[in-house]
């Protein structure tokens, strides 16, 4: 009884762990399987061909490829722009202020449906035709508003007093931005710039409503593919970028844990 | 480090702050002598930390100018000034550890012998061995002397203190007075220290500014604002005053003048009593009122209570009028008076000092904050 008292809350949190990382193992373990049909949904042989020729099925890394290219610079883009956003609202009064704020929390508020056939409907009517471009823009619009959200907090929390400190030292203005502002603020820069990239990696739905033929991204080709059949490769893509993941949160852990060793 | 620093005056001439809707600071000029350690005294709120951050840079004054020796700073920026602060808050940078934040100031202005400077000054306050930490890591009063080594390195023309004591329990603010003082002494620079600890203020300063709502009641040396104060907010700010109501009744003669008091005779320095003032309070320090008849002007009362405090015995005596005196006599071996005693108290012409009457008694009377 005792130790259940104790050990409830290990017990809880392994449960939840493994109800999380349940279907991350699947999709590993699925990985090296070799179905005899199309579908991949039963395990049958164990095989390394998918690991070994990622890219034997056709498009898949075509469609990879383009979902990074777009993830990048989508995260690339919003960041840079959100992290001024992000100032100007949490540094500025300014007219419109209020507006803004609004506006920042419409992308977030509005059903993902709404807002795919709505930018669809305004590309359409501003003679942009579907495809990359599109794609792109869609974007960058809705990872914006969450870069402002993770990096306004970060802004917010800042202490004036330590760019006063800086000024008072001898700093000049760009001089205090990068060496005490920018290094404050960059673990919320570095949240909205990795939760952007997951976002549109991830995205489907308003994808799918301004993509073209040429324009296949990953979740767009799964989709596809699924129709017709499951190519063990998306097992093996699907793997590599949980363990990408996965390798980046450690990386950040390690360094932390090493700073706040060596100070 | 006897580096004695060729250091000029501050001098803040007419300089005022509005805020909207409210003047925090009113017209003033102040010299602060180079070299000196320059107390700011006043109650929360009466404008100190207004007054540094106009002299550091980081307010823009509404009107006046601010000069370092000839030179005329009111328009430079506070990264252009030679101006250095010591904040309430400490505001160390957090990111960085106690040496590069110690260092950050001579980096930017591109010194060579940054770091080894930096680690001088860190050892001048002691925390040589904490050099790699970070901030967080650090005892608020640890913190304090980061902050301290960090302005000092510099060697400003000014060096401003806003209240950078005020978070430290009393045994390690007595440690850091003595430790400011000493550096100050070491490094010759001037400093501006600003308090609301009347204590602090006069062990430390060779001159005190007593602030009140935005202008400076009175500026002097610590003796003379103590024993000669201009005002009775100056009078009650700093330690304790008992304030006697009286009106002067004839010419001077033999060095005192007549006046009576609650119907009783009694007579001041004539050379206390500013010029043509008829109505007047009579001010006299707790320590120069005396139990027993021995002082020239006598009052009798009833003893109401008797403190013990080691070194003296604090004693409330109350005056025929409703009046309670406070009287602080030293454990000298004198006769002690006990509570519901009948007692005279008495001092000489010349320990008091006059004010006018049309001030309020009870200005700038302090919660003691402990
Ligand atoms: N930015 C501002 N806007 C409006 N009023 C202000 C501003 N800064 C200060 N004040 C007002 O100016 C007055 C003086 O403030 P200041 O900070 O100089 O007081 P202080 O003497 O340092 O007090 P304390 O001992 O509490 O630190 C206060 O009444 C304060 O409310
Ligand atoms: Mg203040």
């Amino acid at each position: 009884m005792s130790w259940i008292r104790r050990h409830l809350l290990t017990v809880a949190a392994m449960a939840t762990l493994t109800i999380l990382l349940v279907p991350n193992l699947v999709v590993a373990i699925y990985s090296f399987n070799k179905p005899d049909g199309r579908f991949n949904y039963e395990l049958k042989r164990f095989s390394l061909d998918a690991w070994l020729h990622p890219c034997g099925t056709p498009g898949i890394c075509d469609s990879l490829g383009l979902s990074l290219r777009i993830g990048l610079t989508a995260s690339v883009v919003a960041t840079f722009l959100g992290t001024m956003i992000a100032f100007a609202l949490g540094r500025h009064r300014f007219r419109g202020r209020a507006t803004t704020n609004l506006l920042i929390f419409m992308p977030m508020a509005t059903p993902e449906v709404v807002m795919g056939s709505s930018l669809l409907a305004l590309f359409l009517n501003i003679g942009l035709s579907t495809g990359k471009l599109a794609i792109l823009i869609a974007h960058i619009m809705f990872c914006l508003s969450f870069v402002v959200v993770a990096v306004k907090a970060r802004v917010a929390s800042l202490d004036p007093r330590l760019e006063e400190a800086a000024a008072d030292l001898g700093s000049r203005p760009v001089s205090t931005f990068v060496r005490v502002t920018l290094p404050l603020v960059a673990p919320g820069i570095a949240a909205g710039a990795l939760l952007a990239f997951s976002l549109s990696f991830d995205d489907y739905i308003i994808t799918n409503f301004n993509a073209s033929p040429n324009s296949v991204t990953f979740p767009m080709y799964v989709w596809g593919a699924s129709q017709r059949g499951t190519p063990v490769q998306i097992n093996v893509i699907g793997t590599v970028m949980f363990l990408v993941s996965v390798a980046f949160v450690l990386g950040a852990q390690l360094v932390a844990a090493r700073r706040a060793k060596r100070a | 480090m006897a580096a004695v620093t060729t250091t000029e005056d501050l001098r803040l001439v007419g300089i005022s702050k509005e805020f909207e809707t409210f003047t925090a600071v009113h017209p003033m000029d102040l010299t602060v002598p180079g070299g000196s350690f320059f107390a700011l005294l006043g109650p929360s709120g009466c404008g100190k930390t207004t007054t540094l951050r106009m002299v550091a840079g980081l307010e823009a004054p509404t009107s006046g100018s601010i000069l370092i020796g000839d030179k005329d700073i009111t328009g430079s920026k506070a990264y252009q000034r030679n101006v250095n602060t010591v904040f309430q808050s400490y505001a160390l940078f957090p990111h960085m550890s106690v040496l590069d934040n110690v260092a950050f100031g001579l980096k930017r202005k591109g010194d060579r012998n940054a770091m080894a400077k930096a680690v001088e000054a860190l050892d001048l306050v002691q925390l040589g061995p904490v050099a790699k930490k970070k901030p967080s890591q650090l005892s608020g009063g640890m913190q304090q002397r980061v902050a301290l080594a960090r302005a000092v390195v510099n060697r400003p023309d000014v060096l401003l203190l806003d209240e950078p004591l005020g978070a430290l329990d009393l045994k390690l603010r007595r440690q850091m007075q003595i430790e400011l003082k000493r550096i100050q002494s070491e490094v010759g620079l001037t400093f501006i220290h600003v308090t609301h600890d009347q204590e602090e203020a006069m062990t430390m300063a060779d001159t005190i500014a007593v602030m009140n709502a935005g202008r400076v009641e009175q500026l002097g040396d610590p003796a003379t604002l103590y024993e000669r104060p201009a005002s009775t907010f100056v009078a009650n700010f700093l330690g304790q005053s008992n304030l006697i109501e009286a009106s002067v009744t004839g010419p001077p003669s033999g060095g005192v003048v007549p006046a009576r008091a609650h119907g009783q005779d009694v007579v001041v320095s004539a050379e206390l009593l500013p010029a043509g003032l008829k109505d007047i309070w009579i001010g006299v320090r707790p320590e120069k009122l005396r139990l027993g008849g021995g002082g020239r002007n006598k009052m009798a009362g009833l003893v109401t209570d008797a403190s013990f405090t080691g070194v003296a015995t604090q004693y409330l005596v109350r005056m025929p009028w409703g009046f309670e005196v406070m009287v602080v006599q030293q454990n000298d071996g004198s006769a002690r008076a006990c509570v519901g005693e009948n007692v005279t108290v008495s001092w000489d012409p010349g320990q008091e000092f006059v004010l006018d009457q049309n001030q309020a008694e009870d200005a700038g009377v302090v919660v003691d904050h402990g």
